[in-house]
């Protein structure tokens, strides 16, 4: 389908689907499961804030199924982390938004001469807007296949006979009423409107006789008007007596307002909303590059569940970190050949749900098309991913909470396939640990069968004996501080050398450490 | 107009920051009660006083005897700077009392209250040209003869004459003329107000047959929101010459604020004249000199602060450091060692604030910057808390150092062993010496000085805390290499009297002894 203008139907124009998909997919509205879980909720609704009018949260609620459409969406991510290409973007993001807000002032507007300007304003933000951005675009250097196909697609827009009428009378008639210059004269309740007569301007006059006291000091005494774009009747009364001024101007500023009424191009228009996304996406985590942090754009593993990250973190901890200025720990994973099941075991507030959260986001992310949080990353396409995390809760509920967990959990597995990502988090804990053990093991059991990729929160130490797939990572704290989190998550068996390498920490030389103590 | 009565071409600026190191130096060099002296408590005087006595060493040489000129002619002729400083005052006093600033939503009630104010100030103003009128012929100085020449050139009949045509039209109770533009939307922008004999203009063309064009129309008397909507149009129209003639009004206050402000510091300096001469004190106008004259030469220095705060003259000595560099001073406790090192101090600002000094004669190069690395008695912290916090200090005084400073060191890096403390003064002395940075150090550290003394590396001066043969300090500094021991003994028995009328001959006999080794000990 090529949104193509009824109107410049005629021009041939260099076909464009869509900034967001290669070849088209089905979009939902609902929110995934897995957000609660996951924090994305938080995460996505940060992201999108401030541009409801754009409704994006549909495309951060649909995971692209086709990894050529991922690559696609990453090509035109790395486009626009270039400021030469995002800046044009973002610029013609503010002239459209500009120009819905004149909208509203042009509905409720009582004179015809005010709503005519206010369209002639809008159509000339418009066609700024759309010659700014093709600009931008065609100097940018650009690589995404989307990009350079809407560049092209702007290129012929803007070289339409169409276009180049509604610019250039647009042009035109601004011109000439900006070269209006009218005189009021106001005696008590009388109003003149009068042309204008060259009079000097009084308050250089005024600056000048005192201009020999001139000091630093400089208290603005100038008044900030409401400068809402409201008229009221006084103003348009006077609005009028300059239109009987200049009557012809007037008539043509009619005629355009009411010949070009379609002026709003539909590949543009959904362009503009589309390409929020990555805007949107770029600008939640520019905060977090600044403090140092790393993304990247994933490998997408089709085939291979060899999933590995490096300097990655729970983004949405991160982003609360960092507004209380605090450091953001980040953590590795690395699974290989047979390996399928990380089990994350150790102290507990040590780090480890913010862990499996990390595991989760990295996947769901990478199936957006975004870069993730990490300096290196390749992530497995998956196809569902399931959560489940043990919220703490009363007593009381207890008992028909574990009912209901079970449920879930059966009903999660139910629909499980090998290519699917099973995440859980301290399963069954409020339970009695023979139920909990014997619940894990049989589920564990059924992850090994069908060879998922799984991140399993456990206090359960022998779950690891249970599968060959199973990684040990161990949650550590400093052993003579308790308190002092490390929440660093690291890949050893689960044989008490955590509590050795801990002291070493404390000290600062680990292997790590040391490397990041070592400045070149 | 401006006063130019600080500096020869530009104003003194009141925001400017106190040095990073202002604190220190206040509490090393005591000055707080320096500034007492000058400003009582008057805050404006005080912080006039502060401010330029500690940005001080930015003053070129000119700028020093350009000061001196002026102060010499308040020095003669009191009673006409106190007087311009009331009329100044006076016109700033107006202006708190009057209405003008607490109703300014509106343009028009800003036009009104500054045309008013504006008319409070041509009294001042015509006031402080009476005084130029009388007087000027008295005043030699660069800077008062610019002043009042100034007054006469620009506060001219003909001005005030002037000024008081445009207030009389501002009353603005015939037409208001202005012109607009359309801006998005049409509406009006660039909204400006025009002289009333614009309208006239517009009379003649219609009386001459031009076209007369035009719209006319009326709010009704009963449309509130005409009235109000008309009341906005012309507040639009008004915005700019309020705003013209409101910052007029505050020109012509800052003219004041700013007389007033430079007169301070010579009030100041008055107010010090006065206190110090009275308790006997000499006082002299200094020779500065430039930069690369890195010594001092002074006689009958003294402390200014000390004798204020003690009430009466005290001793003083001479100092001549030719071009030696470092000043070690050592020698007896309590033997006037750090009222030296501030009486050096504080005449250094003060010559280099264009002041003159406590001294019967003083010359000296000036400096660009000056620090202060006194040790702290207050501190309370551990004795390696308190070294790391030494270094502290001398670390933040090494961000802001540069070459032709003076720094003044007052038994710093003590508080450690001797050995481990004279290295690192030792270390650092040399440093700063080699950077051009005139150095002098108070300290009772025997290795550090003694080894200064026997490093022909540095051309240094030792002075030494003078004592006479009964013990009895004369706080008086003299030059002489540095003895092993200070004579913290003497104190002892000063303070423990009981002691030394009790001492055996034995005891004494030791004392005698450490001070034979001191004395004969070949440095």
């Amino acid at each position: 389908m090529y949104a193509v203008h009824p109107i410049n139907a005629q021009i041939i124009f260099m076909p464009f689907n869509s900034i967001l998909f290669s070849t088209k997919e089905e979009t939902s509205a609902t929110m995934p499961e897995c957000f609660g879980d996951l924090h994305l909720d938080q995460v996505i609704s940060s992201a999108c804030a401030g541009k409801d009018e754009y409704n994006l949260r549909t495309f951060f609620y649909t995971p692209l199924a086709s990894a050529e459409n991922i690559n696609y969406r990453q090509q035109v991510f790395k486009d626009l982390e270039h400021p030469e290409a995002r800046q044009p973007v973002e610029t013609f993001a503010a002239y459209m938004k500009q120009m819905r807000q004149s909208w509203i002032v042009y509905e409720k507007s009582l004179y015809d001469h005010q709503k005519q300007r206010i369209f002639l304003d809008i159509v000339t933000d418009y066609c700024d807007a759309v010659t700014r951005l093709e600009k931008g675009l065609s100097s940018a250097q650009l690589k995404s296949q989307g990009l350079l196909q809407f560049a092209d697609y702007l290129k012929s827009y803007l070289c339409s006979s169409s276009f180049i009428t509604l610019s250039s009378e647009a042009t035109e008639l601004l011109k000439d009423l900006q070269g209006i210059q009218y005189n009021i004269v106001i005696r008590q309740l009388r109003i003149q409107v009068l042309p204008y007569n060259h009079q000097p301007d009084y308050s250089a006059v005024i600056e000048k006789t005192f201009s020999r006291f001139q000091q630093q000091a400089q208290k603005d005494y100038r008044v900030k008007f409401d400068n809402s774009p409201d008229m009221n009747h006084v103003e348009a009364a006077i609005l009028k007596g300059v239109s009987e001024l200049y009557p012809q101007l007037f008539e043509r500023l009619k005629q355009y307002a009411s010949g070009h009424t379609n002026y709003l191009d539909d590949t543009i228009a959904a362009f503009d909303r589309e390409v929020q996304f990555y805007i949107a996406w770029l600008q939640y985590i520019s905060e977090l590059k600044q403090r140092g942090l790393l993304f990247c754009y994933p490998k997408i593993l089709k085939d291979s569940k060899n999933v590995r990250c490096s300097e990655s973190f729970d983004i949405a901890l991160a982003k609360k970190l960092s507004a209380e200025n605090k450091r953001v720990v980040t953590n590795d994973f690395c699974l290989e050949k047979e390996e399928r099941i990380i089990v994350v075991t150790g102290p507990n507030q040590g780090g480890k749900t913010t862990f499996a959260r990390m595991f989760g986001q990295l996947h769901y992310l990478a199936r957006l098309g975004c870069c993730v949080p990490g300096k290196e990353a390749a992530l497995f396409l998956y196809d569902q991913l399931l959560t489940h995390f043990e919220k703490e809760e009363t007593v009381e509920t207890h008992r028909s909470k574990f009912e209901d967990d079970l449920v879930r959990i059966h009903e999660m597995l139910e629909k499980a396939t090998p290519g699917s990502i099973l995440i859980l988090n301290e399963i069954f804990s409020s339970t009695t640990l023979q139920d909990a053990t014997f619940l894990n093991k049989k589920i564990m059991q059924i992850a090994d069968r069908l060879d998922m990729l799984c991140v399993w929160v456990t206090f359960i130490d022998e779950l690891l004996n249970l599968s060959r797939k199973t990684v040990s990572m161990l949650s550590t704290i400093e052993p003579d501080n308790p308190a002092a989190r490390t929440f660093k998550i690291i890949r050893r068996p689960a044989n008490g050398l955590a509590y050795a390498l801990s002291i070493a920490e404390k000290y600062h030389v680990t292997y790590q450490q040391l490397k990041d103590r070592i400045k070149v | 107009m401006k006063p130019f009565l600080l500096f020869k071409e530009k104003d003194f600026d009141s925001s400017v920051l106190l040095p990073w190191n202002a604190a220190d130096i206040i509490q090393d060099l005591g000055l707080n009660v320096l500034f007492k002296a000058m400003a009582g408590e008057d805050e404006l005087l005080w912080e006039v006083a502060q401010k330029t006595l500690l940005t001080a060493t930015e003053n070129d040489i000119g700028t020093i005897f350009y000061r001196q000129e002026i102060l010499k002619d308040c020095l003669d002729h009191p009673s006409e700077i106190k007087e311009i400083y009331a009329t100044a005052q006076e016109a700033i006093d107006r202006r708190k009392k009057s209405w003008f600033g607490v109703f300014t939503n509106y343009p028009s009630s800003v036009l009104s209250g500054s045309r008013e104010m504006i008319l409070l100030y041509i009294d001042e103003l015509k006031k402080l040209r009476g005084i130029a009128e009388n007087h000027r012929s008295k005043f030699r100085s660069a800077g008062f003869k610019r002043f009042f020449e100034m007054i006469m050139a620009e506060l001219s009949g003909d001005y005030f004459e002037e000024i008081e045509k445009h207030l009389q039209e501002l009353r603005l109770d015939k037409n208001l003329v202005m012109s607009a533009r359309l801006g998005k939307g049409n509406k009006g922008i660039r909204y400006t107000l025009h002289p009333p004999e614009a309208e006239k203009l517009s009379w003649w063309q219609k009386i001459f047959g031009q076209k007369a064009k035009g719209y006319t129309f009326y709010i009704h008397p009963r449309d509130e929101s005409g009235s109000r909507a008309l009341r906005d149009l012309k507040d639009r129209g008004l915005n700019e010459v309020a705003n013209a003639l409101g910052q007029s009004s505050d020109h012509i206050l800052e003219f004041f604020k700013l007389l007033r402000t430079e007169l301070s510091f010579y009030l100041g300096c008055l107010n010090l004249h006065s206190h110090l001469s009275g308790l006997g004190e000499p006082l002299s106008f200094p020779q500065p000199l430039p930069s690369d004259y890195r010594a001092q030469v002074g006689k009958g220095l003294y402390d200014p602060c000390l004798a204020i705060s003690m009430n009466r003259k005290v001793i003083a000595s001479d100092i001549k450091t030719d071009n030696k560099n470092p000043v070690i001073i050592t020698g007896a406790n309590q033997g006037g060692k750090s009222t030296f090192l501030r009486s050096i101090g504080v005449a250094q600002l003060m010559m280099q604030n264009g002041m003159f000094v406590p001294a019967d004669f003083y010359s000296a190069g000036i400096c660009n910057s000056l620090f202060t690395h006194f040790k702290r008695e207050e501190d309370t912290t551990m004795k390696s808390g308190k070294f790391d916090e030494e270094l502290a200090r001398m670390s933040q005084i090494a961000d802001h150092i540069t070459p032709d400073a003076i720094v003044l060191f007052n038994e710093s890096f003590a508080a450690t062993n001797e050995i481990e403390g004279s290295e690192i003064a030792g270390q650092i002395v040399r440093a700063l010496i080699e950077k051009g940075v005139r150095v002098f150090y108070v300290t009772h550290l025997y290795d550090f000085a003694s080894n200064i003394y026997k490093d022909g590396r540095m051309d240094a001066l030792f002075l030494r805390a003078e004592r006479k043969e009964d013990a009895s300090r004369t706080f008086r500094i003299t030059e002489g290499r540095p003895l092993v021991t200070s004579y913290g003994q003497d104190l002892y028995y000063k303070i423990f009297k009981n002691d030394v009328a009790g001492n055996d001959t034995s005891d004494e006999g030791n004392i005698s002894t450490g001070r034979v080794a001191a004395s004969d000990k070949d440095l």
